[in-house]
């Protein structure tokens, strides 16, 4: 087994009396696609948050590659080499995919924009993720299906030299064939050794695409399951009814085992 | 080089065409990304221009169809409209609208509107002109407009600040800023004249917006103006095939350059019958470059049509959307103090009803009607340029034709109605084609 690309050791988070992470423990491989699933206010988003710095953990260790970091806002974690690309994809609609891809980085030669050298990297980028239902690079975003602009979204992250990507809700808006593209996509991150966490409420997808899947419940891991050797009531038992040990503020009697 | 109306119009016919915008301009959908130079054609880039023309991606499309409507109207009603008087007068008579226009561009590209522009004008010309008076300050010319432009530009920064750093809504902070700038204006010219109305002495100053090229001159800018048009395309069509990027073909270009060139011509030719290019519109051409230059080709105005688009993204991508808006306001500050003193010098005075009737509504008809959408993120500099050509033909046919001011007004409401239909049709157009 490969030392974890991210490893969180026993990380809480507390707003104000609620405890919305209690001790978890969680790691994601490089070359692999770790679900995160749960119930709504598991804890999933604090996680990730807790992880790229938004809400800081309270307590606990976050190392990354082995090293011990603290991680204090989205830019500590994109130099690392971590992205979160959000469900709504924070994506400008009136800008081209190339402009959006580089939104907020764009190259420059002296103080003029290099688009030819942009536009250039952002079909490479494209065809390296094998996305090539896109057609052109200078198309507004407003114009693409959900499909492509998740795409569009991830090959952003991926672009950026990312070694970590967190997607959230990947497939929550999209239809059968754009879903079968995006969880394509997925796959094909992990087969460059990119570890990669998936949020998600669907475990039909989460069945389709994780290597393993970690089972959040009241703030506390339940389960981390190989997706190989689990089936999906398994996974749904642990979300709705897994054991979670002391909660503070929490009466224990009752949250374990009904 | 002029502002002629049918050198826009040309030009503009076609997406992309303008010298300094390459950002929005629809490129050949490769559905394989090709990696050799591909064979792009004239007629391939007509279809594409058309296709996108029919799914609400108009350009300059409208305008230069309602410069044609103008242009026939007024024509017909009245034989002067097209004499080479009035085609000085019209180049004259647009230049502080267009400046202040261009300012106001930029406010709506972040999708903010900027109420006071008009009043904040007057303060400019009023600043510079009190500054200027022989019989107390005195100040040389360039002083005196440099105070005025800081001025200005600080009221834009003042009311930014009051927007970003408060949260209320432009609107409110600008309309706020429409009567209290007004005021200001009223104190200051019945403050410093009894009959309220400050001549300006200076030459130079008046020179600004009452002198012209001479005929040479007039060639000469004409000249560089094709002939840098012409450069920055080749330029940016290289680039791109040495980077192995589908280029817009050498057809094309030739095809844009010789019609600026003709229209440039006819223009300067036409001036020169009168008295020539107007100084003014030379400042206004420069202003048209810079601005178009910063809006397309920097990383700032790549972030203007990022907030206008999506605040939320432009913010996660690491943008100080704060500080984006906050220039935004300074530059429409700055170039309303600039349509001011432009205004100032053309009418040799300011008094008290400076920046006040229809400038408000006629810059921001004019962003508008040159095809700044309203709704934020859509929207090119030279849309500034053509809006005010248009606003300013409606208008100056209007008076040749002496109508009431009343009728006046009721058309002036109509063309700035259809322009922001036209706006809207076209955006649920785009909608309807995007699949989101």
């Amino acid at each position: 087994m490969t030392a974890p690309l991210l490893e969180c050791e026993g990380v809480s988070k507390a707003f104000g009396a609620v405890q919305a992470l209690y001790r978890v423990d969680f790691e994601v491989r490089a070359g692999e696609v770790m679900a995160l699933v749960g119930d709504n206010g598991a804890g999933k988003s604090t996680l990730v948050k807790g992880v790229v710095g938004i809400y800081p953990f309270d307590e606990g260790r976050v190392r990354f590659e082995g090293a011990p970091v603290n991680i204090h806002g989205p830019r500590d974690a994109a130099r690392l080499g971590i992205e979160v690309v959000y469900q709504d994809l924070a994506l400008a609609d009136n800008l081209d995919v190339t402009a959006n891809m580089f939104l907020g980085r764009e190259r420059t030669r002296g103080i003029v924009l290099d688009e030819s050298s942009m536009e250039h990297t952002a079909q490479e980028t494209l065809e390296g993720l094998s996305v090539t239902t896109l057609g052109s690079v200078r198309q507004t975003v407003a114009g693409l299906s959900g499909g492509q602009r998740q795409a569009v979204a991830v090959a952003k992250s991926v672009m950026w030299n990312s070694k970590l990507l967190i997607l959230d809700e990947p497939t929550a808006a999209l239809g059968v064939a754009q879903t079968r593209q995006v969880l394509d996509l997925v796959r094909r991150l992990a087969d460059r050794n990119l570890g990669v966490v998936v949020i998600s409420h669907n475990l039909h997808d989460v069945f389709e695409v994780a290597d393993r899947i970690t089972v959040l419940r009241l703030g506390q891991r339940v389960a981390v399951l190989d997706r190989a050797e689990t089936t999906q009531q398994e996974v749904v038992h642990a979300i709705t009814a897994g054991t979670v040990g002391h909660v503070p503020g929490m009466a224990d009697a009752g949250v374990t085992e009904p | 080089m002029t502002l002629d109306p049918r050198t826009e119009s040309k030009v503009g016919s076609e997406p992309g065409a303008e010298p300094v915008v390459t950002a929005e301009e629809p490129l050949p959908a490769a559905t394989q990304p090709a990696l050799e130079a591909p064979a792009e054609t004239l007629g391939g880039y007509v279809r594409r221009w058309w296709l996108g023309v029919r799914a609400g991606e108009l350009g300059s499309l409208p305008i230069i169809v309602g410069l044609v409507v103008i242009g026939i109207v007024f024509g017909t009603l009245d034989d002067t409209f097209f004499t080479e008087r009035n085609f000085t007068n019209l180049l004259l008579q647009m230049a502080a609208i267009a400046t202040i226009a261009i300012g106001v561009v930029f406010v709506l590209l972040i999708g903010e509107i900027d109420l006071s522009v008009a009043f904040v004008s007057a303060v400019g010309g009023v600043s510079m002109t009190l500054l200027l008076r022989p019989d107390a300050s005195d100040w040389p010319w360039w002083l005196a407009i440099a105070v005025a432009l800081a001025v200005t530009t600080a009221i834009g920064l003042l009311q930014a600040l009051v927007i970003t750093k408060a949260g209320v809504p432009s609107f409110v902070v600008t309309l706020a800023g429409l009567l209290i700038w007004s005021g200001v204006v009223l104190v200051l010219t019945t403050e410093y004249s009894t009959a309220g109305t400050v001549r300006i002495q200076d030459d130079t100053v008046i020179g600004i917006a009452n002198n012209f090229l001479s005929d040479a001159a007039g060639w000469i800018v004409g000249a560089v103006v094709v002939a840098g048009y012409g450069l920055s395309q080749l330029q940016t069509a290289r680039s791109r095939r040495a980077r192995g990027l589908d280029a817009k073909p050498a057809a094309v270009i030739a095809l844009q350059v010789a019609g600026l060139a003709v229209v440039t011509v006819v223009a300067v030719w036409y001036a020169n019958r009168d008295r020539g290019v107007p100084q003014v519109t030379l400042l206004v051409l420069a202003l048209f470059v810079f601005w178009s230059f910063v809006a397309s080709r920097t990383r700032f105005g790549r972030h203007v049509y990022a907030v206008g688009g999506s605040a939320e993204a432009a913010r996660r991508a690491g943008i100080n959307v704060d500080r984006v808006r906050i220039m935004v306001f300074m530059i429409a500050g700055l170039m309303a103090g600039l349509g001011g003193i432009i205004l100032a010098s053309r009418l040799r005075s300011v008094a008290t009803n400076t920046g006040g009737g229809n400038l408000l509504l006629n810059v921001i008809a004019a962003a508008v009607i040159g095809g700044t959408s309203l709704f934020g993120g859509r929207g090119r500099v030279v849309s500034a340029l053509l809006g005010a050509l248009v606003i300013t033909a409606v208008d100056n046919g209007m008076g040749l034709l002496n109508l009431a001011t009343g009728t006046k007004f009721v058309i002036t409401g109509l063309v700035l109605l259809a322009a922001v239909l036209v706006d809207a049709l076209s955006k649920r157009r785009r909608a309807a084609r995007g699949v989101v």
